[in-house]
This record gives C-alpha cells, structure tokens and sequence, in this order.
C-alpha cells in the first residue's frame, strides 16, 4: 500500500549515513542567499516607526512632513491596512500587531512606516513623522496583571474556558485545564506533599537573521515576496488575507533561513512591506534591525508557575499539579495551554491537574521558541520532583524512573502513548559514563527530563524523475537545518540509488500545494513521509514503464535497489531495468515520469529526552560554567545523525543560555532595556563545553522509517538540569530563571542567614 | 557627515575646534559606530585619527612607555615589554570585547568614552597613567583618574584630543593585575572591574599600591583607603580583608540591567583580594 | 551631500566605490559591491556575522566606515575559497556538520582562519575564545570547534 504509514522495520542503505548536505558549498562560500540578500531594480527602502510607549492611545499621527520630503515614496499608517479580517479574531490580532490601530500595545508597536530611495531619506522620514500619543498604564509582569486592578491591555478580550461566561474584560484570555483522577484524594494518600512556586523570564529564540523581505506588489493585484520564513505558504495566506490580494496572485519564495526556532512562523512586518509597495508601486526591501527584532517580534512567554507533588515514601507519586501562568505579550495565545499539556508528560500518573492561565501584558505578541511553553513548566516540575526525591531519600534518576510514563501511559496532557523513550532515555543516563565522572572543586551534578510532541500538518511534494534518471525532489517546508540532506537520503532510500542523484529544492508558493511551517518538529517527519510517498507513487510509475516495455502485467514487477524486475520463473529471461534506463526511455513509454503525494502527516511521535549537566560554581562571586553536558534523546530514527546531533546540541545550547542568562528586562516604564545582544546574554563559545550527544531510536509506529521529531525537545530540560546540578553545588534551591550570578549569590546568601 | 583625516593631531584638534556641529574623534569606532548605529550619536563630522603618526606607536624610554592613542589593543598584546611591564593595563586591554573588536579598540576611546565600566580605565588608572592632550592652542598632561567625570562625560575642552597615554617608569619589583566580573565568559560589559598595581620593599612587604575600581560608581574611582589598606604589609589575611572593605565602602553601584548593588559591592572586595594577589605574585611577592 | 570615491583592493582585486561618509563598510560589500557573503546580524560588533579582515586584521566591518577601506586590503568570505578549491576551513566545516542555517558561517570562517594564520596549533580553549566573537545560534559551537580543530591537523600536515 503506497500511502501506508505504519513502521516497517528494515536495513537502511541511505538512511543512517552521514553524506554533506545539499546547501553546504553555498553556504561556507557566502553564496546563499538570505532574506536581506536579495535587491530588486528601483527597490526603495523600508522603514518601520515603533511606539517608545508601553501603552498609549495614538491621538493623532501627521505624516505630511514625513510625506514632502524629497525622495520618499510611501508612508503608511494603519489608515492604509483597513480591517479585511472578518471577524477572524486571530487574524484582527495579527493585523493590530502588525500595526497600531488606536492604541500602542508595547514598547517596540509599530505605528506607521516609510518607503525612501535610500536609508538615510528614510531615517530622516521617520523622525518627522509626528505621533500624539496618550500614556496609558501599563503591565508587563504577569502576576501583576491578574491582580483585579491591573491596567487593561485588550477591552476586546473576555476570559475564555471559564463558566459562566463573564460579563467584563480581562487580562486573563484563557484558563485552560488538563489532567484526570481526583488529586485531592491523592495529596490525602501521599506521605509526603512538596509544594513550590517559580518564575521563568522572558527569552528571545535570538536567531542570528533578523527579519527581512522583498516586496512588490503590482497595481494589478500581483505581488511577489521574498523573504526569511518557516512557513511561506502560511505566510502567503496571512499577507494575502490582510492585504486583500487573492492568494494564488501572491508568490511567497523563501530565501535561505539564518535561525526562526519558532519566531519566524509569523508575519511581523511582511504586510507592512507589501503595503508600502502596493502604495508606491515599486519593490520595497524591508530589514528589521536587531534593537527590532527584540523590541517587535515574538519572544517566549515569561511565566509564574506553582507546584505541587505528593509521594509515597515508597517513591510512587499519588498526585500532581500545577497552576501556570504564562503571559502572552498583548494578544491572546495558547502558551500556557501548552505548559499545561506538557508539564508532566513524562510521567505515569494516576491522578493529575495542571491549569494554565494565558494572561495579556504591555509586551510584545508571544511567538513560539522551540517546545514552546515546555523549558518553563519543566523548570517548575522537574526541579521540584528532585526536591521530593531528595525528600523521601531516594536518588533522583531511580525516583523518574519509577514514576516514568511508558507504552500504555494514559498521558496527563490526554493521549495514551505507543511505545515512547523516556524510561529508555532514563536507563540510558544511568549508566553513563558522564553520572560516574568524577566531580571537581566547586561542581555539582543535576539531570532533568523533557518532552515535545511533534505534528503532522499538510504536506505536499513532487518527485521528478529527469532523463538521465537523476531526481528532482521539490518540497514546501524550509529547511532550517539540514533537511535537505535528510529529504534527500529519504528519497535516495525508497528508489534505491545514490544519495548523489537526489536534488532537493524547496520551492516557492506558486509551484506546489499548501504546506504548513516547519514548526513543532514536523520537517523531516512530514516531508519525510510525504517524500515517501511520492517516491513509492514515482514507483508505481516506474513498474508500469517496465511492464509496459516488457509486454507484461503490472503485478508481476517489483522494485528492489534502484531497478524494476520482472519476477517469477516465466520472467527470468527479462533483464532488470534500472532507474537510469527507465528514465532514458520515458519519452518512449509515456513521457516523463513523477510521483506526487499531498498529505496530512498525522501519527506524529512524541520525543522524549533526558539530560546531565555539571556546573562549576565559584564560592565567592557566583559566576557560573557549565563543565560538562550530555544529551540523552530518543529519534526514533536518525536520516542523518550528524544534523540530529546537531539539534540536540543547539536545544541545549539554547536552553543552557535561558537558564544563565537570557531575559527581557524591563524598566518601570515598560521599556525594554536590553535589545541587543551585548545584554541579551546568549552564550557564546567559551561560555560552553562540547556537548556529547546520545541518540536513541525507538521507533514512532505511525512513520515508515519510525521517524520522530526531534528539532524542540532538547530545550526543555536544560533548565532544571542546571537548577538541579546548582542545587547539588551550592546547596541552594533556585526558583527564579535565568540563575544569573546576582541570584545565586542572593539565594547563597539567604540560605546561610 | 564629513568625514577628515589629518596627519597631525593640532589639525584634528583645530578640526574639532571649529566644526560647528557635533565632531568626534574615530579611532577605533567601537564605540563611535555603535553609538551611530542605535542613533545615539549623529555626528556633524568624524575626525579619523589613525593617519596621525604621533598616535601610531608604543614607545618605551627611560621615562616610562607612551602609547599613541591610536594603537589597537590587540597591538598593545603584541608588545613584549609592555606586557612585561605593565600585564595588568595589557590584559585589561585585552579583555575589550572580541578579537573582532579588539584589534580596531584603543585604551584612548576607552577612556575618553568615559563609560563608568571601561574595562582599560582601572588598570591605567592604578598604574599612574597619564594622558598627553593636545588642544589647537596648547598641549597639557592630566592623569588618567582626572578624565573622567561622570558617564559619558570628560574634562577634555572642546577641541582637546588625546594623543597618547602615558605610563611611568617601573619600579623593580612592581607588579600590577586587572579582573573584572562578568556573567558570561566573554563579550559581557564589566559588573565589576578592579584594578591594583603596587610595588614591593623589602623582605616582599609593599612598599606602594593603587587601587581602582571600575563599574561601581558613575566613574571609575582610585580607591586610596584601599591602597593604603596593603601598604606595608604583605598580603595578609587581615590586611586582604581591610582592602575588600575598603572596595566596598567605596562603592557606589546602582542595580540596573548588569548587576545589583549588594552583588557589585561584595564582589568588588572579592576581585580586589584577588587582583591584589596576583599583582604581588607578578612583583615577585613572597 | 556628495559621496567619497574610495579605492582599495577586495579579496585581491583593485576595486572603486562611492560613498557617503557615513556608510560602514558592511553596508558598502552588500550595497554598493554585492557581496552579500558578510551579514548583518546585529550592526553593534556582538554578533560578528559581518566579520572580514582589514589589512589582514580581523574586524567587524559593521564597525568599520566604508572610506576607511581606502588604500588599504579588504578580505570577505567571497575570497577565501581560491577559484573552485575550497580552503580547508569550509571543507571542514561542510565534513563535520559546522553549520546548520549557516547564517553566521561566514563570519566563522573568516574569524577561523584569523585564528588559524597567528596560531597554528591552538588549544580547545584558545579556539573557544578566539570566536568568542561569534556568535551562533544553531549549533551550540560543539561542531565548529571540532571542524576548526581538524582544519588546524590538517594545516599542520601540510
């Protein structure tokens, strides 16, 4: 059956090696081309005015100044993006993000913008632009703005998820709620109840490219966008439905991506860009500024999170429980839906409740960074299921163990789970070498677990056999890390010929059905079997060619290791007909040949990882390293285990930084203090040690190849990994992310009082 | 924006003298360029200094070294005897920003960018240094503690440019050292910097030692009280504990995005200990 | 205002260009000459995505005016490779999975190879902090520094 999704197991020939990517000769010699790297002829300049105000209703905005100055083509307000959105709630957030209507919602808001015919002219545009602002009050923190008298962000908005339906406003756009059992009773039966509270700060996902696009738009309602995207075919439908363009009239082409890890599946200021171009009807390139990028795109959610864990002395949790809080910038999400999902989904719980809260705040509009919501929520559990460990006296990988989720789990989040990784990874970091390393003068040792579901989502790809039988694989879902080679091997394994002979191109919007992003890990999982698909259905191509050539049935024609053979003793005169010779004669046996598949990828594989980290930490100033990590994670199959390692070793990265050192600090005013990576703190390359890479592969039944995502998961641990390894060091228990050096020596301090 | 390369630095003096408009000096431009970037800074005119010959060296004569305010810091880390002389100012130097920035930054900008945490100003401080200035009309020596006067603010007149920095003559047995602290390993704004140069006696008991301390005040301070704390004795545990109190009565931090104020006044006396003990080891301190 | 003729020499070649004073030289590679290989990542000198050498000294040219570039050499990642023989660096790079968006590549390279031309034989830890200037967001550094540490052995042989 072509479209079969269940695992098969089987010897891989090109699945599992390690050839060089597509992309790589491109990339090490500066010739890729990015978003900021493409220049249309009579392009102007874009320029973006941003809101200093963390809220503040826009009296008035006189651009005619801005407008007479020689050499600018277009200055845009909200005025030139009317509302085409229909009701659609989410697309009315996106056009308000994209730009202020009557009110400025956070420090960084867009409120009008410039086309000049250079930079400078647009500069000089921006600053006579007059805007009358009123300041509102404002809240940024997300405890705060649940308090009953907190300053309003969204008069729109009305708690959703409670009953009865409530009658005024709120900054609370969501309760959300998870789990089953009676955890009442089961805090009744525990013998111990450990309960804690924890903040996480606000983190960027800091990719190296700002955002940056191409566009032009023609007065006949045609336009052309280039740009640095996860999802330009999602990209296309949300400027088209903005702008009011038809969708098939708006091709999107993705430039290589310089990092997105979620902030890039939205549009920020692409509808400005076309605006600014359909208005001066010439190409309009539009970069964002790094000081932009943090001020306007979208951060992960900065949260408040309270748990609570009963056990027995035995080790055996009887419940669990969580209320999380998490802020959504100021626009409704689903962010601490997430966190509620995800909390503990590594473990086999009998009774359990988390309830999320997605609450607004004068910040920018939350995007997803990687696992989004989950680094947060693992934080909070994972730290505190050490501490009942260290409660009840028992170490904590035999404690995860014990209470780890497996095949048969009904999940907390809902699902119950096939085969899955956790108690495999757990058994994994057990017996590594990294838990009996010796520990030096001022180390400690923590280990955490986490989790990350991947989707499926609409898929679609074409498989073009050329001529001289080498393959032209076309995909719509971006590349963001080596894909291309995995898609490649993929294609390579299923028609049975070299890796070599597979080009894999990731096309435009106007070329190939609706894709959706590469987000929740779902690249090389849903174009994987999408490519498998396509190439099974190339097949069933290629035998009829073959049947046809031989004068005989169909059924009789089997594909093995790149070539048609005819089977059955009657047959045995008939020589294989390799790919190439097939190809050869294609324009004899019915022109060329393809395969095509369109799919919902569904069956996605939870991932699950487990991590140990070592941390030095001196006595005196608190300055924190990490010495030593190691990444246990399950992929179900690795298509090229360099780019898996690759990810495992990136989520770390990431999460080691948010733990340290990475958060969005804000001034009483609401204004963002540090956007800029000079204290925007990411690690850099003597902040971390190599980071060894244990990949297990239990395979996701509902995949061909057994495929699970495994570009998020990584992240999710690293923060309690390194509160656990800080516990074990400095004996402090710290609730408060990142664990900068001020806060450990604070929390040091405190404790020894 | 103009932009002007003179080949001396009265013309570049007279150049900013005159400019009507706002006129900086650009060595480096690692601290100029960020400034244009972020549109703090719109210049009228930059006055290019790297084409002034007198700024261009590091020489050392029997009076001590004059580095020109032009030399890179990653030219002062290439310089044998002065690394030998003076490491503490050499690594101090060093420690700005990446090897990127390092081999475009001056401890001349440093200085007359006047941040309260430039990592150069309390190594050169400790150290004595001096700074040569030439205005269109005369020229004056300042030292180096005397330049700054609040951030971003110098003493330096309209006009006046430094043209190089000055470091006297060392001592035998002189050792000097700088530590700062910074979250990250690298890259990061200082939270704290300290700097200590002190010169032995004998029987390894300090004969003289400055103490500056950087990122804790609105301009980096010399810390007499901490000097004078290690006079005269030899780095012992009593003497060591009244030099980091005397760092932190100094202090006057704010908390701000870097740092709090408890933090930067107690890790302010653990890096001068430290600083201190390295200098010492540096004189050949027993 | 009228702009600055600038003569100077780019990856070898005698090149000329007209800018306004205020241009750095990043935005003159990928403006005004169309080399695009160096990025911008930040524009402050923190990221190093738009690192060249300047007279053989390595640099952040977003920190760099363009009409500092006359009379002297300027050395992007478009002139690493010599014609269609990559230089050891990227081969390596592409070998040991280095690179995963390859967005700050070309600043890698070019900060590598710095590294590699003073130092010949440097330690993890001289790697570590020699790009420490760079900053990448993919890759956690693990595999660059493993590509720049094989490119050193490979040097050294030669």
């Amino acid at each position: 059956m072509a479209n079969d999704t269940k695992f098969r197991n089987r010897q891989f020939k090109s699945v599992g090696t390690r050839p060089p990517r597509p992309d790589g000769l491109d990339k090490v010699t500066g010739q890729a081309k990015y978003g900021a790297d493409t220049f249309a002829p009579g392009q102007l300049i874009g320029l973006v005015l941003r809101s200093p105000h963390a809220h503040a209703e826009i009296k008035r905005i006189d651009t005619s100044k801005a407008e007479k100055l020689n050499g600018v083509k277009a200055v845009i307000t909200s005025k030139d993006l009317p509302d085409l959105t229909n009701g659609d709630r989410d697309l009315y957030d996106t056009l308000e993000n994209c730009m202020a209507r009557d009110r400025a919602l956070y420090d960084g808001h867009a409120v009008a913008a410039v086309a000049a015919i250079d930079a400078p002219t647009a500069r000089k545009a921006l600053k006579l632009i007059r805007v009358t602002y009123k300041l509102l009050p404002h809240v940024t923190d997300v405890d705060e703005a649940m308090k009953p008298n907190a300053p309003l962000v969204q008069p729109r908005v009305y708690t959703r998820g409670v009953s009865p339906k409530p009658k005024s406003p709120s900054n609370v756009a969501k309760v959300s709620e998870f789990g089953h059992g009676d955890v009442e009773a089961g805090f009744k039966a525990a013998d111990v109840v450990v309960e804690k509270s924890y903040k996480t700060e606000q983190a960027h996902q800091g990719y190296i490219e700002p955002h940056a696009c191409l566009a032009s738009v023609g007065p006949d309602g045609h336009g052309e966008l280039w740009v640095t995207t996860q999802g330009h075919f999602i990209y296309r439908n949300t400027c088209a439905a903005l702008l009011g363009m038809e969708v098939a009239k708006l091709k999107v082409t993705s430039s290589e991506i310089g990092g997105g890890f979620g902030g890039k599946t939205h549009v920020w200021m692409e509808p400005i860009a076309l605006a600014l171009s359909r208005k001066a009807n010439r190409p309009v390139k539009l970069e964002m500024t790094r000081d932009e990028v943090f001020r306007s795109t979208g951060p992960t959610s900065s949260t408040s999170i309270d748990v609570k864990i009963g056990v027995k002395k035995n080790g055996k949790i009887t419940a669990a429980s969580a209320h999380l809080r998490y802020q959504g910038g100021a626009f409704p999400g689903n962010w601490a839906l997430l966190g509620a999902m995800t909390a503990y989904a590594c473990y086999d719980l009998k009774n359990v409740k988390t309830v999320g809260y997605d609450v607004l705040v004068n910040r920018p509009k939350v995007a997803a960074y990687r696992a989004p919501s989950a680094p947060m929520a693992a934080f909070a559990i994972e730290s505190t299921i050490n501490e009942v460990a260290a409660e009840i006296g028992m170490d904590p990988v035999d404690f995860r163990i014990k209470n780890a989720a497996k095949e048969g789990t009904k999940s907390s989040y809902g699902p119950t789970y096939g085969p899955i990784g956790i108690g495999p990874t757990l058994a994994a970091v057990k017996k590594h070498p990294h838990m009996r390393a010796k520990l030096g003068k001022n180390q400690g040792r923590g280990m955490a677990c986490g989790f990350w579901f991947n989707f499926g989502g609409e898929t679609c790809t074409d498989l073009n056999i050329g001529v001289d039988g080498t393959v032209t694989l076309t995909v719509g879902t971006i590349d963001v890390g080596g894909a291309r080679a995995s898609l490649s091997l993929i294609a390579a394994e299923e028609l049975g010929i070299p890796y070599e002979s597979v080009k894999c191109n990731i096309t435009d919007t106007g070329s190939l059905g609706h894709n959706d992003m590469t987000d929740g890990s779902r690249g090389t999982f849903s174009s994987g079997m999408s490519t498998i698909f396509a190439a099974r259905n190339a097949i069933e191509e290629l035998c009829q060619r073959a049947a046809d050539t031989w004068e005989i049935p169909v059924k009789d024609v089997v594909w093995d290791d790149g070539k048609a053979t005819a089977k059955g003793k009657k047959h045995k005169k008939l020589k294989p007909l390799s790919l190439d010779e097939l190809a050869g004669g294609s324009p004899n046996t019915g022109g060329p040949i393809a395969g095509h598949s369109q799919i919902v990828a569904d069956g996605a594989g939870v991932s699950f990882a487990s991590h140990i980290c070592d941390i030095e930490v001196d006595p005196e100033t608190s300055a924190t390293k990490v010495v030593r990590y190691t990444v246990v994670q399950d992929a179900g199959k690795a298509i090229h285990p360099d780019y898996v390692e690759g990810q495992f070793q990136g989520g770390a990265a990431q999460g080691i930084g948010w733990a340290l050192n990475e958060e969005y600090i804000y001034d009483d005013s609401g204004r963002l203090q540090n956007p800029g990576f000079l204290d925007y703190r990411v690690p850099v390359c003597s902040d971390l040690p190599f980071i060894d890479t244990q990949i297990l592969e239990i395979p996701n039944p509902n995949h061909p190849y057994g495929i699970r995502g495994v570009g998020e998961t990584s992240i999710v641990p690293p923060l309690a990994a390194i509160g656990n390894a800080l516990s074990d060091v400095a004996g402090v228990r710290m609730t408060h992310v990142p664990m900068s050096p001020p806060r450990i020596r604070k929390a040091i301090k405190e404790n020894q009082a | 924006m103009k932009y002007q390369t003179p080949s001396t630095t009265k013309e570049a003096a007279v150049l900013i003298k005159r400019e009507r408009g706002k006129a900086f000096v650009l060595a480096g431009g690692t601290d100029l360029m960020v400034r244009m970037k972020i549109g703090l800074t719109e210049p009228d005119l930059v006055v290019d200094i790297k084409h002034i010959p007198a700024m261009q060296s590091i020489k050392k004569s029997a009076t001590g070294f004059r580095i020109g305010a032009a030399v890179s810091a990653a030219e002062m880390g290439e310089n044998a005897p002065l690394k030998k002389a003076w490491p503490g100012v050499v690594e101090s130097a060093n420690l700005i920003g990446s090897d990127q920035i390092q081999n475009r930054c001056t401890v001349a900008g440093n200085l007359c960018n006047a941040s309260p945490a430039a990592d150069a100003v309390p190594a050169l401080i400790a150290a004595g240094a001096k700074a040569n200035v030439v205005g269109p009309q005369r020229r004056r020596t300042v030292s180096v503690e005397k330049v700054i006067t609040g951030p971003g603010t110098t003493s330096l007149a309209k006009g006046e440019v430094v043209e190089a920095i000055t470091l006297p003559k060392r001592p035998p047995k002189s050792g000097d050292a700088y530590l700062r602290f910074i979250p990250r390993s690298e890259m990061d704004i200082a939270v704290v910097g300290v700097g200590v140069s002190l010169t032995l006696g004998n029987n390894s008991v300090i004969k003289s030692a400055r103490v500056a301390l950087g990122a804790v005040a609105p301009t980096p301070l010399l810390v007499s009280a901490a000097g004078k704390a290690i006079v005269g004795t030899k780095l012992d545990k009593a003497a060591l504990n009244k030099l980091a109190e005397a760092c932190s009565a100094a202090c006057n931090p704010i908390d701000d995005k870097r740092g709090t104020v408890e933090f930067r006044t107690e890790v302010a006396g653990v890096l001068a200990q430290r600083a201190a003990k390295i200098a010492y080891k540096r004189a050949g301190g027993k | 205002m009228a702009g600055t003729l600038v003569s100077t020499k780019i990856n070898g070649d005698q090149t000329e260009f007209v800018c306004q004073a205020g241009e750095t030289l990043l935005e003159v590679l990928r403006n005004r000459l169309g080399l695009t290989g160096s990025k911008e990542g930040c524009g402050t000198g923190d990221c190093g995505a738009c690192s060249v050498t300047l007279d053989g000294r390595l640099v952040c040219s977003c920190l760099v005016l363009g009409v500092e570039a006359q009379g002297r050499k300027v050395n992007t990642i478009e002139g690493l490779a010599d014609g269609d023989a990559l230089h050891p660096l990227q081969s390596n790079f592409i070998k040991h999975a280095a690179l995963q968006c390859g967005i700050c590549t070309p600043g890698f390279l070019i900060a590598s190879k710095a590294l590699l031309d003073r130092n010949p034989n440097p330690t993890d830890e001289e790697i570590r902090f020699a790009l420490a200037g760079n900053l990448c967001r993919c890759t956690g550094y693990d595999k660059i520094v493993r590509a720049v540490k094989a490119t050193a052995k490979d040097l050294r042989k030669r």
